[in-house]
C-alpha cells in the first residue's frame, strides 16, 4: 500500500495508472464506503496538486478546480446563477464535510442524491478529465454520470476541473431540498432552477434539474419549456411534465411521494429563482 | 511534500507542538491522533462523518478527523479540544458557559461540539442563533436536546449556581470539568495504545445455520492473530440475560443464529492485524434460513420457533384488569378506537459500546461503559464460571446509555479474550455493529378502545398491545409488565382492561429504552383522548384535566396514593400556553394556505423503580483521617447527572457543602451495589440510600463528639468542629484509627422502595412513587411536503422536589429531543438503516425552544420529597406532536415516525 500526495498533475496521473489506485481529496465519501479490512492499494491525494484548488472566473467560463471544496464555493464571489450551487453547498453534510469535501468528488461519487449535480446541470457544466493514456478531455456533466455510482471516468483517469460557461448576469437561481431533518440529511428530492426574466418579470428562460428522482439527476426540458413567458406566480406544473423521472421507493420515501412532492418543489424553486 | 510511499512519516503541529507520526497509507487522522499521539480527547462515534464527535480544527477549519487521511495533514495545524482549551481565551469562556448552562451531559459529543463552536466564535463573537445552528449542525448530541449548548455558545445569561449544593440548588455538575476539558475517560479511552484488539464475526442473515472451519489453522496461518474465541471457550454457561427467568441469549451462537449481527466467533489480534482483517477470510460458512421479521409472521403456523417453551414465539405477557371494561364501553356515550404502530428505535448514544480487560493474577478486570456494573459482574460470573470475587468491573465514563447499556455487550468478549490470551485486550463496537447487535426500543402494534360519557368522563378502556421483543428476551418481560400498568395514562379509569404480549422475531433484541414500552402505549392513549375530546366537543386540555388521577383515587392497579399525585398541576401549568397558542395558531392558519400550524398536548406518568420487585440501592460513605468526606457513588452517571444529584442529597443529609465531597465511582471492588441506572430509580432509590448514608455518617460523627444529632459541624484540616447548645466541640480525626479503607468513621445504608406484588388481574402496589408529566407543542406542517417543524415546547414535570433544577431542565430537553426523534424521523430497519446517515436522529436545527416548568408535589417516599424523572421526559412528547399535526392538518397519524411521506399521505387521503 502507498500514499501519494503529489504537487504536480503528471505524477498524480502516473500514480493513477497503477492497479488498485484511488483518488482521495476530502475523504468524505471514501471513508464511509470503506469496508472492514479492504481499501485501495494506492491512495492518490489530489489536494496538493498545483492549481487544482483554484476557482477561476474568466469572462467566458468559470473553472472550479477538482480540489475546490464546498466551503470555497460558499465563500466565493460568483454570479447569481450560482446561488443554487451555493445553497446546495450549504446543504452538503455539515460544515465539517463542506470544509473537506470537493465539488468534483460529489460528481465522481455519482450518488443519485448528490446535492451538487442539479445546480451544475442547470449551469450547463462540463467536466474536464485527465489521464496519462487519454490526455485531457471534456464531457458535458450530463454525459459524465452514467448511473448509480457509475461515471465515464476511465480507470486511470481523474477529474481535474468543472467548467461552466459564464451565465448571464440577469440569471438567478434557487435550490430546494427536502429531507427529514435540518442538517446532515440525504435528500428525499431536490431541485435546482436557473431562471432569467424580462423587465416585466416574465420568464425568458429556465433551466430546471431534479435529483434523487432517477438514477442520475436530470434536467426537465418539458418543465423548462412550460414556464417560458409566465410570471412566477402563474406557474402551474402538471405531473405529466415529470414523466421522465423514475424515482425509487426507499427508507426516505416512496416513489409516489417523490413524484408528488417534486412537482411542488420545482414550482417553488422556479418561483424563488424568478423572484430572487 | 512531493511524493510519498509506503509508510513515510508525517509532521504537523498538534495543539501548537510539532509532532511526527507514521500512519499506514490511508489511515484516518482520528486514529493517528488517538492511538499514536495520545489525543484521546478526540472521540469517535461513527467513523463516517455522521456524528461530528471527532471534529478537530485543521488550519482553523473544523473537519471530521475520521474522514481525514492522516497523510493529508502534513505541514498543517491541528487543534483538538484540549489544545484550544489550553491556549484560547475564547475556549475558557465557552468552557465556563458550558458548565453554567449544563451544556454537557454525558460529555461524549462535548469535545467535537466545543471545537465546532470555537471555530465559529473565532470568526464572530456574537453569533446569531442561525449561525450557531449552522456551525453545530454537524455534531450530534443525544443527551441535551441542544438548547443548552446553543445558549452556552451564544452566551445567554444563566444563573451561575454558586451555592453550597443543597437540595434545590442549580449547581454545576460535580463531574463537569473533565467533560468540558476533554479529560473524561470513556470506554474506548482506557486501553493503552497497541493493546490486542477483538473483532467479532457476526451473522450476515436474519437467521442462519453456520459451520465454523479449521480455526487452529486460521490462527496458525496468521502470525498477528493471537486467538479465536467461540462458544467452546466458555467455561460457564453460554447464556446471558437481565431477568432471571429469561436468561436466553448466547455470547456466541451455536449452530444457528437468530438475528442479523449475532456473534458466532471473535478474532483477537494486533491493532494492525485487526485493522487489515477482511472478515471474508474467516473460516465460516453460512446457510440462510427463513426468518420472521414481524410479530404476525412470528406467530403464524409455519414460523420457526425461536425458543423452546415459548409457543408461537410468545415470550410472555402482561395483564391488568379493574372494574368491567366491556360493560363500561357498552354504556359509553362516545367510543373511539384505533390501531397504532411503531418501529424499532435505536438508542443512538454517540459512544459505541467499548472497553478494555486485563488479568490481574487470576482475577479478570473489565473496564467498560455500562449502566449496571453489578449486573455485569453477575452476568460474567455465569458466563465465565468463575467466583465473583475473581471478577472486577470498573465502569468507565459512559457516553450515553438510555437503557441499552444495561445489558452486556462487549464485556463477555473482553473477559474471555483476556482469559484466553492472558494479555490485555480491547474492543470497541463499530457504529454498525452497535446498531445491529445491541437492544432497541420495542416495535409495537397496539389496538385501543376508549369510551366516555356525555359529561366527558372516561368510561371503559381496553388495550391490547403486541411488542416485538426480537430474538432474545432482554428487558422484554419488563416491557410486557409495565405497559398494562401504565397504558391508562395518569387518569382515573375505573373500568380498564389491558393486555400485552412480547413476541420473538428474528430481529435484534429489543430491550430497555427510556420508558420501557410506555412511550408506545402513550401514543395510542393520548391520540385517542384527543379524538374523544373532539367527538365530545371538548377542549383537549380541559378533557384531560377533567379525567386526571388525583390523590386518594385508585390507579388501574388499585393502588391508592394519599399524596404526591401531581398530574393535575402539570396540566394546569400548561393552560396559559395552551390558550395563548390556540389563538396564535388560528391567526397563523387564517393567513396561510400551505403552511399550517397546530398545538398538541399530552400527559404521561411513570412508576419509579422496578415493577413490584425488590431493587435496593446501597450507598457507602466515609470520613478519612484528613477530614475528607468520601462518597462511594455507585449509581452510574450516564449523563443524566446522578453523580451530582446523589452527592447533593448526601451532602444535604450529612450537612456539608457538596464541593467538599470526594466521589468514588462504581468499581465493584470498592463500591457497593447502587443498582442499575434504569427505571428512573437513581434519584429516588439511590437518593434515599445516599440520604440514609449521610444521616448515618452524621450520627456517627455526632455520637463520637457527643453532640446533638442536628448540631452543625465543619471539617477543617482533619478536625471536626461542632456547635450545639452545650457549646463548641472538637474532634481531631487523627486520634481515631483508620480502617482498612482508610476511614475513621463510615456509614453504609440501603434503601428498597416499598411495593407489593401484582395479582392475576394486575392489582397491587407496583411502585412506591410515580412521576407525572404534561407536554405542549406547537408545530408547523408544510402540507405540500408533509414536513413537520416543531416551533415550541412547554413541558411541565412533577419531580416532587427538584434536587438540581438545572439538571432537570437538561433531562426534560433531552427527553423531548428523543421523543421528537421517535415521533418524526427515527426507524431502525435491520439490514437497511444500520448507520447514522440512514438512521436519523435530531440535529441542532430540529429542536425548538423548550420551556421546562417544574412542579413540586412532594413525595412521601422520595428523598427530601424527590421523584425520578429520566423516563417521564419523553413519554408525552410523541403523542403531543401527533396531536398537534392532527390539529394543524386534520390528518391523524397512527404510525410513527411521522415521516414527510407518511404525513403527506395522510393529508392526501383526507383531501380525496
Amino acid at each position: 500500500m502507498t500514499y501519494h500526495s503529489p504537487t504536480d498533475l503528471a505524477s498524480a496521473l502516473d500514480n493513477l495508472a497503477l492497479t488498485g489506485s484511488k483518488v482521495v481529496a476530502g475523504g468524505t465519501d471514501l471513508y464511509p464506503a470503506k469496508e472492514q479490512g479492504r481499501g485501495p492499494d494506492h491512495f492518490v491525494d489530489v489536494s496538493r496538486i498545483e492549481g487544482l484548488a483554484d476557482l477561476e472566473a474568466a469572462d467566458t467560463e468559470i473553472r472550479i478546480g477538482a480540489a475546490v471544496t464546498w466551503t470555497q464555493i460558499v465563500r466565493a464571489e460568483l454570479p447569481p446563477a450560482f446561488d443554487a450551487l451555493k445553497q446546495a453547498a450549504r446543504e452538503v453534510g455539515s460544515v465539517q464535510i463542506q470544509n473537506a469535501a470537493t465539488v468534483a468528488g460529489n460528481l465522481c461519487n455519482a450518488s443519485p442524491a448528490a446535492d451538487g449535480v442539479p445546480p451544475l446541470l442547470c449551469l450547463n457544466s462540463e467536466v474536464e478529465l485527465s489521464s496519462a493514456s487519454l490526455g485531457v478531455r471534456r464531457l458535458p456533466l450530463s454525459d459524465f454520470i452514467l448511473g448509480v455510482r457509475r461515471t465515464a471516468l476511465a480507470d486511470d483517469e481523474m477529474m481535474t476541473a468543472i467548467v461552466i460557461p459564464t451565465p448571464p448576469a440577469k440569471a438567478h437561481s434557487a435550490f430546494e431540498k427536502l429531507g427529514s431533518r435540518k442538517y446532515m440529511v440525504i435528500s428525499i428530492t431536490m431541485t435546482a432552477a436557473v431562471v432569467e426574466c424580462d423587465d416585466d418579470g416574465c420568464i425568458l428562460s429556465a433551466q430546471v434539474a431534479v435529483g434523487a428522482c432517477s438514477p442520475v439527476a436530470q434536467r426537465l426540458p418539458a418543465v423548462e419549456q412550460a414556464v417560458i413567458g409566465l410570471k412566477p406566480e402563474d406557474i402551474i406544473l402538471t405531473p405529466e411534465l415529470f414523466a421522465s423521472l423514475s424515482p425509487i421507493s426507499d427508507v426516505r420515501g416512496s416513489s409516489d411521494f417523490r413524484v408528488d412532492v417534486v412537482v411542488e418543489q420545482c414550482r417553488r424553486a422556479i418561483q424563488k429563482a424568478a423572484k430572487h | 511534500m512531493s511524493e510519498i510511499a509506503e509508510s513515510p512519516s508525517v509532521r504537523f503541529k498538534l495543539n501548537g507542538d510539532e509532532v511526527e507520526a507514521a500512519p499506514m497509507p490511508g489511515e484516518r487522522l482520528s486514529q493517528v491522533l488517538r492511538e499514536d499521539l495520545g489525543a484521546r480527547d478526540v472521540k469517535i462515534g461513527c467513523n463516517a462523518g455522521d456524528c461530528g464527535a471527532c471534529t478537530v480544527l485543521v488550519d482553523d477549519l473544523p473537519v471530521c478527523a475520521c474522514l481525514t487521511p492522516a497523510h493529508q495533514i502534513a505541514g498543517k495545524r491541528v487543534e483538538t479540544v484540549q489544545g484550544v482549551n489550553a491556549t484560547d481565551p475564547i475556549a475558557a469562556g465557552l468552557r465556563a458557559r458550558f458548565q453554567d448552562h449544563g451544556a454537557a451531559q454525558c460529555g461524549i459529543c462535548t469535545p467535537g461540539m466545543m471545537v465546532a463552536a470555537i471555530a465559529l466564535l473565532r470568526e464572530t463573537h456574537e453569533p446569531t442563533l442561525e449561525q450557531v445552528q449552522d456551525a453545530l449542525g454537524g455534531v450530534l448530541c443525544r443527551c441535551t436536546g441542544y438548547r443548552k449548548i446553543i445558549d452556552a455558545v451564544m452566551g445567554v445569561p444563566v444563573e451561575k449556581g454558586d451555592h453550597s449544593g443543597l437540595v434545590g440548588d442549580p449547581i454545576r455538575r460535580v463531574d463537569g470539568e473533565d467533560k468540558v476539558g476533554g479529560h473524561e475517560v470513556f470506554g474506548d479511552d482506557v486501553a493503552p495504545a497497541g493493546t490486542l484488539e477483538i473483532f467479532i464475526i457476526r451473522s450476515p442473515h436474519h437467521r442462519s445455520r453456520f459451520t465454523l472451519g479449521d480455526l487452529d489453522a486460521f490462527v496458525a496461518e496468521n502470525s498477528e492473530i493471537e486467538a479465536v474465541l467461540t462458544a467452546a471457550d466458555i467455561q460457564g454457561e453460554n447464556l446471558f440475560g437481565v431477568i432471571p427467568q429469561f436468561v436466553d441469549q448466547p455470547v456466541f451462537a451455536e449452530q444457528e443464529t437468530r438475528f442479523r449481527g449475532e456473534a458466532v466467533a471473535a478474532v483477537i489480534g494486533t491493532p494492525s492485524a485487526i485493522a487489515n482483517f477482511d472478515p471474508s477470510r474467516f473460516p465460516v460458512s453460512w446457510q440462510e434460513l427463513p426468518a420472521s421479521n414481524d410479530t404476525a409472521t412470528a406467530q403464524s403456523d409455519d414460523a420457526a420457533q425461536l425458543h423452546e417453551g415459548r409457543d408461537r414465539n410468545v415470550m410472555c405477557g402482561g395483564f391488568v384488569a379493574r372494574g368491567d371494561a366491556a360493560a363500561a364501553l357498552a354504556r359509553a356515550d362516545v367510543v373511539v378506537e384505533g390501531g397504532f404502530n411503531s418501529g424499532f428505535v435505536e438508542h443512538g448514544y454517540i459512544e459505541p459500546e467499548a472497553g478494555y480487560a486485563q488479568m490481574n493474577g487470576k482475577r479478570v478486570e473489565v473496564h467498560a461503559c455500562t449502566q449496571a456494573p453489578v449486573m455485569d459482574l453477575e452476568g460474567l460470573e455465569r458466563i465465565l464460571g468463575m467466583d465473583r470475587s475473581d471478577i472486577r468491573i470498573v465502569p468507565t465514563g459512559v457516553g450515553g446509555g438510555f437503557g441499552s447499556k444495561l445489558d452486556l455487550s462487549v464485556q463477555p468478549y473482553l473477559a474471555l479474550g483476556a482469559l484466553k490470551t492472558g494479555k490485555p485486550v480491547r474492543l470497541t463496537y463499530s457504529r454498525t455493529e452497535s446498531m445491529q447487535s445491541t437492544t432497541k426500543r420495542h416495535p409495537s402494534n397496539i389496538i385501543m378502545k376508549v369510551g366516555a360519557n356525555k359529561a366527558g368522563k372516561i368510561t371503559g378502556f381496553n388495550f391490547y398491545g403486541e411488542f416485538d421483543t426480537g430474538a432474545y428476551a432482554s428487558w422484554g418481560p419488563t416491557v410486557a409488565n409495565r405497559v398494562p400498568v401504565h397504558a391508562s395514562g395518569p387518569y382515573n379509569v375505573p373500568d380498564y382492561r389491558a393486555e400485552s404480549k412480547g413476541i420473538h422475531t428474528n430481529n435484534p433484541p429489543a430491550g430497555a429504552f427510556r420508558g420501557f414500552g410506555v412511550p408506545q402505549s402513550a401514543i395510542a392513549q393520548e391520540s385517542l383522548f384527543d379524538e374523544l375530546a373532539d367527538r365530545l366537543g371538548m377542549d383537549a386540555l380541559e378533557f384531560r384535566i377533567l379525567n386526571v388521577l388525583e390523590n386518594d383515587m385508585p390507579t388501574v392497579c388499585g393502588q391508592v396514593f394519599s399524596q404526591g399525585v401531581g398530574i393535575r398541576a402539570c396540566f394546569e401549568a400548561l393552560r396559559p400556553a395552551w390558550n395563548g397558542t390556540l389563538a396564535k395558531v388560528a391567526t397563523f392558519n387564517a393567513a396561510n394556505q400551505t403552511l399550517k400550524r397546530g398545538v398538541g398536548v399530552a400527559g404521561g406518568w411513570y412508576g419509579c423503580g422496578n415493577t413490584s420487585l425488590p431493587n435496593p440501592s446501597t450507598i457507602k460513605s466515609g470520613l478519612r483521617v484528613d477530614g475528607t468526606v468520601v462518597l462511594h457513588q455507585g449509581a452510574m452517571d450516564i449523563g443524566q447527572g446522578s453523580n451530582t444529584v446523589i452527592a447533593q442529597i448526601f451532602a444535604m443529609a450529612l450537612g456539608v457543602p457538596v464541593n467538599t465531597v470526594d466521589l468514588i465511582g462504581g468499581d465493584t471492588d470498592v463500591t457497593p451495589d447502587a443498582g442499575k441506572t434504569s427505571a428512573s430509580r437513581q434519584t429516588f432509590v439511590s437518593g434515599n440510600a445516599a440520604k440514609l448514608s449521610g444521616l448515618a455518617l452524621r450520627a456517627a460523627i455526632a455520637s463520637r463528639m457527643n453532640v446533638a444529632q442536628d448540631a452543625p459541624f465543619t471539617i477543617n484540616d482533619g478536625v471536626v468542629v461542632a456547635e450545639d447548645a452545650a457549646g463548641r466541640h472538637q474532634l481531631d480525626l487523627s486520634t481515631l484509627t483508620p480502617d482498612a479503607e482508610g476511614y475513621v468513621l463510615r456509614a453504609e445504608e440501603s434503601y428498597d422502595p416499598p411495593t407489593k406484588p401484582l395479582d392475576a388481574d394486575g392489582q397491587g402496589s407496583p411502585y412506591a412513587q410515580f412521576g407525572y408529566a404534561a407536554h405542549l407543542v406547537e408545530v408547523e406542517v408544510d402540507t405540500a411536503f408533509g414536513t413537520v417543524r416543531a416551533v415550541n415546547f412547554v413541558a411541565a414535570h412533577d419531580v416532587g422536589q427538584a434536587v438540581n433544577p438545572k439538571l432537570i431542565e437538561g433531562q426534560v430537553q433531552g427527553g423531548i429531543a428523543q421523543g421528537l426523534g421517535m415521533a418524526l424521523m427515527e426507524e431502525y430497519i435491520p439490514g437497511r438503516t444500520e448507520n447514522l446517515h440512514d438512521y436519523l436522529i435530531p440535529t441542532v436545527g430540529d429542536i425548538p425552544p423548550i420551556e421546562a416548568i417544574v412542579i413540586e408535589e412532594p413525595d412521601l417516599h422520595g428523598p427530601f420529597g424527590a421523584k425520578g424523572l429520566g423516563e417521564h421526559v419523553l413519554i408525552p412528547t410523541a403523542p403531543a406532536i401527533l396531536n398537534a399535526i392532527a390539529q394543524a392538518t386534520g390528518a391523524r397519524l397512527y404510525q410513527v415516525p411521522a415521516t414527510p411521506a407518511r404525513v403527506r399521505a395522510a393529508i392526501k387521503a383526507l383531501q380525496s
